[in-house]
């Protein structure tokens, strides 16, 4: 057993460049493994214990008043264990050095003590002191956003009177981990902060003394939230509420989730896909570099070492070199983990950071790996266990060659000799050819998995934010306006046109589905707001039916001409059934359409509106926003290109320096495939070049037997690679996918281009050190042996 | 260097001198210890001659053929094949060298197995300057109608020969073998010994094989034993014995 040790590290020694593009690429499966699951239970365990420590409530609703005397009636309902009620109210900001109006979210805090529930977190600054009126707590996101910092003020019209608010502390909370209002699909921490004041300023504000119009809830242990908000609703309902919410739907909460969930996907796919590639790295190298060793196993076996030894002798070196990768690739996994860690951090604004390394996750991974290589040595130990010791006896197997069928056609005569080397050298062994090339084309398809999702968000934010919304800016009013208004925004500075829509806050049922939502409506002459079909061609709205983004369809699982039921969350709260008369293809938002006189007629109401689509001459953006600061009925601007901007920086930005990981991964698997591949064609034939060495042929000559096999591998695998790359961007689209996102399956030719440029790259890397190897080989020393 | 090497017969002395060997040494580096293959060898050998090399397993006849045909070259002295010298030659010169003017076949015969026969020879021929056609090279060992057959598909001997009609299908000026019987039976190995001689006979290809058979140097022109590294005999056959005849 000693000996055979010394020859198992011998061998890894002279083998160690193979050994270690294995290793590589098993290092890399396990350190996107360790970094991704690492990341997720760093976010996950630092959101869950924010939302423990600052008590993020279970259950909101909003609503337009009521006295706080009912707060007894709300405690009281089965299932509640606390309550908060807050005064809470949207207004107008004037933020120095912005052009465009921004709206801030004031919040009410109570006087002493702490909040019962969503509490803040205090990064500096103080708390505003009960007397004095004007001092808020600022949102750090808000904050960081424009630059501002303690001592900074602000203009806020707080209704209907210009007011001053003065920054004396910023402050993060489970509430607002992003900034979102109820409808937005992005954080726009420019143009939307949340501020806390002091309960008796905002009472003061809004004339809101002794009573409240915001209230969320603790449930006790075990209580399910269904009832509870079903209480909850009936007892609010004389008191303007809409319908309260849980976790799940909390914009915010929702939204960390969704970008927990997309991580998940990454955590899970990438993964499998680098172990994948790495069991079937092991399975060729082995199972060929073990064919080469036929004669030494036969001889071995004849000596008396048992079949066990001799499989346990060759599963070692797989393990071996498996651990070895799978220890490096946890350390890296670990190290890059702890940094993109911080980065979400900073991200989501957590006041602190619950990283552990977390040993299970290096354990699976690590057991992962080792399972891999045993896995990936199977075939290649079968053979060994079946090996008859006679083979040692016996000559070498003289390797059988057959024409190959191209030149069964007829063809031989213009093939030239080292050509026909090639390809019967291929055909010999078929399955090696293939598992070869498959190997190549793994590394082709994970750098198109790596390398798609840039290709996909520019598709989304073009297809989303150019073609199907033309607009430059949306306005939205406080109040629900009269056409007037439409009139006027059509007479600001710079409009070029406007198209107003009318939104009504709706729940949706479909047999034993509902989603809340809300139902734009809109006007039939657009050409600012869109509704496109999966070709990107407008679809008209109907006379009277809704038209649903696809996602909404889906969630609802309603089909075109199905009828829904509409249950109006304003007003007079009709209930209305409506058909389904198209969809609508979106990549973001989960919003119904219908045309705006059909939804007055719904509501029972005159011709209302909103807020307004607006085409902007781009040179008077600034003359319009300072304009639109100035009117008092304008609740809210959002300004297209910000937007867009914004999506690029968060959902982008995460995603991006997951997947710039991903294709560094990938160019590594790349590599590693290819150089095994010329590393085992020369490892085999090493002989015969030796032999054609010998009797006059060049370096260059020789090289090009072996440079022609891994061109024509490598060309098989790339059009295979872009197939099965293709496949597995699916997988991930799909894991990607949320509520609120859907990510779409394009892929840019630049990208298909990139991950055979890479592969092509890799194999000529490894051709030309073919070609140095080759320089090298021992002409003499293969003239003294038989094999 | 100054040593003379053992004196040709005089017949033979206007004849042209392909190899000249002097103070030949090959000394292989084993990390504390030296391996001396070659201890100083002095050696010509000309144009159309039959050489037979013998000597005990060791002695280093392997190195010196390696370094005649350009496989290899020696720590000290000068080794010259005509006029050029290989002991000074470039990688390229000695791949230029062994392409145009060596036949080599070797014990284990070392055909490509992926190529026929015949392929293994036009492997050779088409690099070439003025070769034979592959036919032609088989029909000299007698193995023309074997022509589409792949090295799996033949007995040894029929491999050894062709190994050898692809050492001198390219006209060869010189033609090196190491063993070439040593992994065949006694008839076999008659067959390619005739086939070796028949080439040098035939085509007047200046020839040198290394054997363990004595009795095989009863065939050659010269037996030259090399022994610890050193030519230790260097003997004229008087009357060549034909390969038939031939007692091992
Ligand atoms: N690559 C090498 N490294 C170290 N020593 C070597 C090497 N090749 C040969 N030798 C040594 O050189 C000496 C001569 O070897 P060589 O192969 O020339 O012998 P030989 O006369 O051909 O023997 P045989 O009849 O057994 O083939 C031997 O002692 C051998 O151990
Ligand atoms: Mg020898």
């Amino acid at each position: 057993m000693q000996t055979l040790n010394r020859k198992l590290i011998r061998e890894l020694r002279h083998t160690r460049g193979q050994s270690l593009a294995i290793a590589a690429v098993v290092a890399s499966g396990v350190a996107v493994f360790v970094m991704a699951l690492g990341t997720l239970g760093t976010l996950r365990s630092s959101r869950d214990a924010y939302y423990e420590r600052y008590r993020f409530a279970d259950v909101f609703a909003s609503l337009r008043r009521a006295p706080t005397a009912i707060l007894p009636r709300i405690a009281t309902l089965p299932g509640v264990a606390r309550v908060q009620t807050r005064i809470v109210s949207d207004v107008t900001l004037d933020v120095p050095e912005l052009d465009e109006p921004a709206v801030g979210r004031l919040i009410s805090l109570p006087e002493v003590g702490e909040p019962v529930l969503n509490a803040v977190y205090l990064r500096r600054g103080r708390l505003p002191e009960p007397g004095r009126a004007s001092e808020v707590l600022a949102s750090e996101a808000f904050v960081e956003a424009n630059t501002l910092d303690v001592g900074d003020t602000l203009q806020a019209v707080m209704n209907g009177r210009l007011q001053e608010l003065r920054i004396v502390g910023v402050a993060i909370s489970p509430e607002y981990i992003f900034q979102l209002r109820g409808g937005d699909l992005l954080p726009d921490d420019r143009r939307f902060g949340v501020f806390w004041v002091s309960q008796r300023q905002m009472e003061a504000a809004f004339d809101m003394e002794g009573a409240f119009n915001d209230v969320s809830l603790r449930l006790a242990g075990g209580a399910r939230s269904e009832p509870v908000i079903e209480a909850l609703d009936r007892l609010l309902k004389p008191y303007g509420s809409i319908g309260a919410i849980d976790r799940e739907d909390h914009v915010s909460a929702r939204f960390v989730a969704d970008e927990i969930k997309q991580l998940r996907a990454t955590a899970v796919v990438a993964p499998s896909i680098f172990l994948g590639v790495a069991t079937f790295l092991l399975n060729v190298v082995l199972s060929r570099q073990i064919g080469t060793q036929r004669e030494i196993i036969a001889t071995l076996k004849a000596f008396g070492y048992s079949d066990a030894a001799v499989a346990w002798h060759y599963l070692k070196s797989a393990i071996l070199v498996a651990l070895f990768g799978a220890v490096l690739g946890a350390a890296g996994g670990l190290y890059l983990g702890r940094g993109l860690a911080r980065l979400y951090a900073e991200f989501y604004h957590f006041p602190s950071l619950i990283s552990r390394i977390d040993w299970r996750i290096v354990l699976a991974g690590v057991s992962l790996s080792v399972l891999a290589a045993v896995a990936g040595s199977y075939r290649a130990i079968y053979q060994v266990m079946r090996l008859m010791p006679a083979e040692a006896m016996r000559p070498a197997a003289p390797a059988r060659y057959r024409q190959s069928w191209l030149e069964r056609l007829g063809l031989t005569p213009w093939i030239p000799l080292t050509a026909r080397m090639v390809l019967r050298g291929l055909q010999r062994r078929p399955l090696n050819s293939l598992l070869s090339s498959l190997g190549i084309s793994a590394a082709v398809a994970v750098l198109l998995v790596g390398n798609f999702a840039p290709d996909a968000l520019d598709y989304l934010l073009e297809f989303q934010f150019e073609r199907a919304q033309r607009h430059d800016v949306q306005v939205a009013f406080y109040e629900v306006a009269s056409p007037s208004a439409a009139y006027d925004l059509r007479h600001l500075p710079g409009v070029q046109t406007a198209e107003t829509f009318r939104a009504v806050p709706v729940k949706l049922r479909f047999r034993h589905r509902s989603y809340r939502t809300s139902i734009m409506g809109l006007g039939q002459r657009r050409d600012l707001y869109r509704l496109l079909d999966v070709d990107g061609r407008a679809i008209p709205l109907p006379p009277a039916g809704l038209v649903l983004s696809d996602k909404l369809a889906e969630l609802l699982a309603v089909r075109e001409g199905e009828t829904v039921t509409v249950e109006v969350l304003e007003g007079e709260e009709p209930v209305r059934e409506v058909v389904v008369s198209g969809l609508a293809v979106e990549y973001a938002g989960t919003t119904a359409y219908m045309d705006r006189q059909a939804l007055h007629r719904l509501m029972g109401e005159a011709d209302t509106l909103n807020g307004a689509f607006l085409a902007v001459d781009p040179g008077q953006l600034e003359t319009l926003y300072r304009e639109l600061k100035e009117t008092p009925q304008i609740a809210s601007v959002a300004v297209k290109s910000a937007t867009v901007e914004q999506f690029r920086e968060t959902v982008a930005k995460n995603q991006l320096t997951m997947q710039s990981f991903m294709v560094f991964f990938a160019a590594v698997i790349a590599i590693g495939v290819v150089y095994n591949t010329a590393r085992i064609s020369l490892e085999e034939r090493s002989r015969e070049l030796a032999t054609m060495r010998v009797i006059g042929f060049t370096r260059s000559e020789v090289s090009a037997i072996l440079l022609g096999e891994l061109a024509v591998l490598t060309s098989l695998a790339i059009p295979l690679g872009w197939a099965i790359g293709y496949g597995l961007c699916y997988a991930m689209v799909r894991g990607f996918e949320t509520e609120m996102f859907r990510i779409p399956l394009v892929i840019h030719p630049e990208s298909f281009a990139f991950a055979a440029l890479v592969t092509v790259l890799a194999a000529a890397a490894s051709g030309f050190w073919i070609h140095r190897q080759i320089g090298q080989l021992d002409l003499v020393a293969v003239l003294k042996s038989s094999e | 260097m100054s040593r003379a090497p053992a004196s040709p017969p005089s017949d033979v002395h206007a004849r042209q001198v392909v190899f000249r060997v002097r103070g030949a040494t090959k000394v292989y580096p084993m990390g504390e210890v030296e391996v001396q293959a070659l201890r100083g060898i002095d050696l010509d050998l000309y144009a159309g001659e039959f050489t037979v090399l013998l000597g005990p397993s060791g002695s280093g006849k392997s190195t010196l053929l390696n370094i005649l045909g350009g496989l290899d070259q020696p720590t000290g002295g000068s080794v010259f094949y005509r006029e050029l010298e290989l002991s000074g030659a470039s990688n390229r010169q000695l791949t230029q060298f062994r392409r145009h003017a060596v036949g080599f076949v070797f014990q284990f015969y070392n055909l490509i197995p992926s190529l026929t026969a015949w392929e293994n020879v036009s492997l050779v021929t088409e690099v070439a300057s003025d070769p034979m056609s592959p036919l032609e090279a088989l029909r000299l060992v007698g193995l023309e109608d074997r022509r589409d057959h792949f090295p799996a598909q033949l007995s040894g001997g029929q491999q050894q020969r062709v190994a050898i009609a692809r050492a001198i299908a390219k006209r060869p000026d010189v033609l090196l073998c190491d063993e070439p019987t040593g992994a065949l039976d006694a008839l076999t190995g008659i067959t390619v010994l005739e086939a070796i001689q028949r080439i040098n006979t035939e085509l007047g290809t200046t020839t040198a094989v290394i054997t363990h058979n004595a009795a095989i140097g009863e065939m050659s022109d010269r037996v030259v034993t090399i022994r610890d590294g050193r030519v230790a005999e260097d003997r004229r056959v008087a009357v060549k014995t034909p390969v038939a005849e031939l007692r091992w």
